[in-house]
């Protein structure tokens, strides 16, 4: 059963974050052409709110939608609405999308006055969330205005800040701890004021322990606390978190409130913290460009809608032209067939893996029972037993073994010895019961 | 560059661990290593030619196999040729070598191809071999060569039938199977694959455990004696653990090895037989899918119907 201090299952990686973790938080030159896809997020697509032709102000809301469960999306930059159109985005999927072609002359819309944090009351927190379209940046976009209105009868006792960054490579968060602290700490006052939280955990993996200590000198209220967590994959899955800190599991298919929890990301706190003081648009964001293949590994502060090439050209472009480059972590990320693709509020990182490194799943064998997927799933699931029914084509029996409470956090695939796509054939698994179910 | 750039894509995780399935299957084969020694040196050149004959009538016919089902041939995985030479170590050493090529063809096409190859077959394949030659050739697979024989291969009583010192069974200076006999030398091998995680420790631990507690309860020859003895200590290091025919479950293991460990020690101490591991392995082989299914840790943050 679940104790504190530890989830069973998990495992240690090569983490090869020495590529980019001493690199500081520092801007890029201005994109000829943004491109803002009308969903960023979990939940309902935006409506345009502009036109092809119309001139943009960076900060300006140019997609809404009406629904609960969306987030707007802002202009990153100032120019000309260029199209309207659906582009391919890191997920592999054509979104549609407003395409900016960039002014020379930047303006911006001027933001709300000033506020003091400290005077803004639970509804101002979760409205200015919504407004400045903020959505959780660790890769899962979903709505932080959503996630600070939970449900009445569900009282959030605890906020978890995720500082883990359990994913390889990526440095991002570990930077802003670094050099965001104090936005950090108000940010995380902000979340346990719009929850009415009693207490707050940043959790931080033992392997950071330069933010640790950073975050410990800046903490100045007793009831937030910076708790180091063991480096193991994935520390960072939410569920895992709670399980780590607060020594419990959030049950099957229900959601953090259920343990009274509010998980948010570094980065998605600090951007609270700005949206609430400045009236700051969610219109950047920290992206880790790493991996043996860069030429220069950096910590960018990127508008969002700048296309994955350009800040590649920025680092100095790739070592070999052969080569695989990732967006997001290398473990869940997604591996990009066209540069042409757009950061979103969701993209923490580029790797560039040499070809050396690419293994693909082209050959697996099958499957030999060694237990290793079994013995390292984080949700204690029976990956192989599903990879193997679903390649027998049976989805029906797939479900006595859980598919949906799979994390996707992909151990099993990385663990098998004959190289099945386990965590892919989970995901398949997954899709053909919702196909059903409808 | 962007007209040369060639873009890899596949799907996350994008890392993977250098583990491979071909890998595992010699890393065991090596640590045979010490195990064939030990059958060369206690039964002369007849042990090469043994786990010679053995281990290339294997690996042809899992080449025959695959032409024939028109699947791709994977000789080069290891595990055909692991096969060969663990079926090799458990025979007799002076077992006719046209009886060896049989044993052999039936453990990679009966044993393992009749199920679909590697990873589907139920019952581990070498003793699938093994089974079929003792029940077919009894009196060839029940003569035991003193070891160091040399001139005169008597045939002598298993160790199972008769005395022996337990010092003798541990170095291995006793009659017996190929590779069964140097308790040393597969203990060497065992924890090489204990050190590597090859192998779980469940397995042996329990297999053993329960063979020398019920036989200090019923056993007339004690447990030390039945521990070092016969095909005890191959089969729990080298047999009961092959990963295709074992659970996948901790606890599972457990009940595993427990159930190969009891029926050992009733086949041993009751039965006709005077050695049980052959078929308390593959009696608990067929046991594994259930034991699976049954011993699955409960998922996390799972909700009790009703409950």
């Amino acid at each position: 059963m679940a104790t504190r201090g530890d989830f069973q299952g998990g495992i240690h990686l090569p983490y090869n974050k020495e590529l980019a973790k001493d690199e500081p938080i520092t801007e890029i030159s201005m994109p000829e052409e943004i491109i803002i896809p009308l969903s960023q997020h979990i939940g309902a697509p935006c409506e345009p709110l502009v036109e092809v032709g119309d001139e943009v102000k960076a900060g300006q809301k140019i997609g809404e939608s009406s629904e609960f469960v969306s987030a707007p999306v802002h202009a990153s930059l100032s120019g000309t609405v260029k199209a309207i159109e659906p582009r391919p985005n890191a997920s592999g999927d054509s979104v549609e999308s407003i395409v900016i072609e960039v002014a020379q002359e930047q303006e911006s819309i001027s933001y709300e006055q000033e506020r003091s944090i400290d005077e803004v009351s639970e509804e101002e927190i979760v409205e200015a969330a919504r407004e400045a379209g903020i959505v959780g940046m660790g890769g899962a976009s979903f709505p932080t205005s959503v996630k600070l209105s939970p449900p009445d009868d569900k009282p959030i006792d605890t906020v978890l800040i995720n500082a883990c960054e359990c994913e390889p490579y990526l440095t991002c968060d570990h930077r802003m701890m670094l050099e965001q602290g104090e936005e950090l700490i108000a940010g995380v006052k902000l979340l346990m004021k719009a929850v009415g939280a009693e207490k707050c955990y940043i959790g931080i993996e033992d392997n950071k322990p330069d933010a640790i200590k950073n975050l410990k000198g800046l903490a100045d209220d007793s009831r937030i606390k910076i708790q180091s967590v063991p480096t193991q994959y994935p520390q960072g899955s939410e569920k895992h978190l709670i399980t780590t800190v607060l020594g419990k599991e959030v049950p099957s298919g229900a959601l953090p409130f259920e343990v009274g929890a509010l998980v948010q990301n570094v980065a998605t706190a600090i951007a609270l913290y700005e949206a609430v003081a400045f009236g700051k648009p969610s219109l950047e964001r920290v992206v880790t460009v790493t991996g043996q293949n860069i030429k220069q590994p950096a910590n960018l502060l990127v508008k969002i809608g700048t296309p994955v090439q350009h800040i590649v050209d920025e680092c100095g472009g790739f070592i070999e032209n052969k080569t695989k480059v990732v967006v997001g972590g290398p473990m869940t990320g997604n591996a990009q067939s066209d540069l042409n693709v757009p950061i979103t509020k969701g993209s923490s990182g580029i790797i560039a893996l040499p070809e050396k490194m690419v293994k693909g799943n082209d050959d697996y064998i099958s499957c030999m029972k060694c237990g290793a997927c079994v013995e390292n799933c984080p949700m204690r699931l029976y990956p192989n037993k599903i990879s193997t029914l679903v390649e027998e084509n049976d989805y029906d029996e797939t479900e006595n073994y859980y598919p949906l409470d799979c994390v996707e956090c992909g151990i099993c695939s990385y663990v098998c010895p004959a190289r099945r796509p386990v965590v892919q054939q989970i995901k398949k698994a997954k899709g053909e019961i919702a196909a059903k179910k409808h | 560059m962007d007209n040369t750039l060639d873009l890899t894509v596949s799907s996350a995780p994008h890392v993977k661990s250098e583990e491979t399935t071909s890998n595992i299957m010699y890393q065991v084969i090596l640590a045979l290593v010490p195990v064939m020694f030990a059958s060369f040196y206690f039964f002369g050149p007849g042990a090469i030619y043994l786990l010679l004959t053995c281990g290339i009538t294997a690996m042809l016919s899992e080449v025959a196999v695959q032409k024939l089902r028109g699947k791709p041939v994977t000789i080069n995985d290891g595990s055909a040729l692991l096969t060969g030479l663990i079926l090799a170590l458990t025979l007799p050493p002076d077992l006719p070598l046209w009886m060896a090529v049989f044993g052999s063809v039936v453990a990679i096409v009966l044993g393992k191809h009749i199920f679909g190859g590697l990873g589907y077959n139920v019952f581990n394949p070498a003793l699938m071999g093994r089974a079929f030659l003792t029940l077919s050739y009894v009196v060839s697979m029940t003569e035991w060569t003193a070891p160091n024989g040399g001139v005169d291969t008597l045939s002598t009583a298993t160790p199972l039938e008769g005395e022996a010192e337990v010092i003798n069974l541990f170095i291995g200076r006793v009659g017996g199977s190929l590779g069964e006999t140097s308790a040393l030398a597969i203990l060497l091998g065992g924890l090489y694959l204990l050190y590597k995680g090859y192998i779980d420790w469940r397995i042996p631990v329990g297999y053993l455990g329960t063979v020398a507690v019920l036989t200090t309860l019923v056993g007339e020859q004690g447990a030390s004696f039945h521990l070092f003895a016969g095909g005890l200590m191959f089969g729990a290091i080298f047999m009961a653990t092959d990963m295709v025919t074992s659970p996948v479950t901790k606890k599972g293991r457990w009940i595993f090895a427990i159930g190969c460990g009891f029926i050992t020690v009733i086949i041993r101490v009751f039965g006709n037989y005077p050695e049980g591991v052959l078929f308390s392995i593959l009696l608990m082989n067929m046991c594994v899918p259930l034991i699976d299914q049954y011993t699955l840790p409960q998922i996390y943050g799972e909700v009790k119907a009703n409950g």
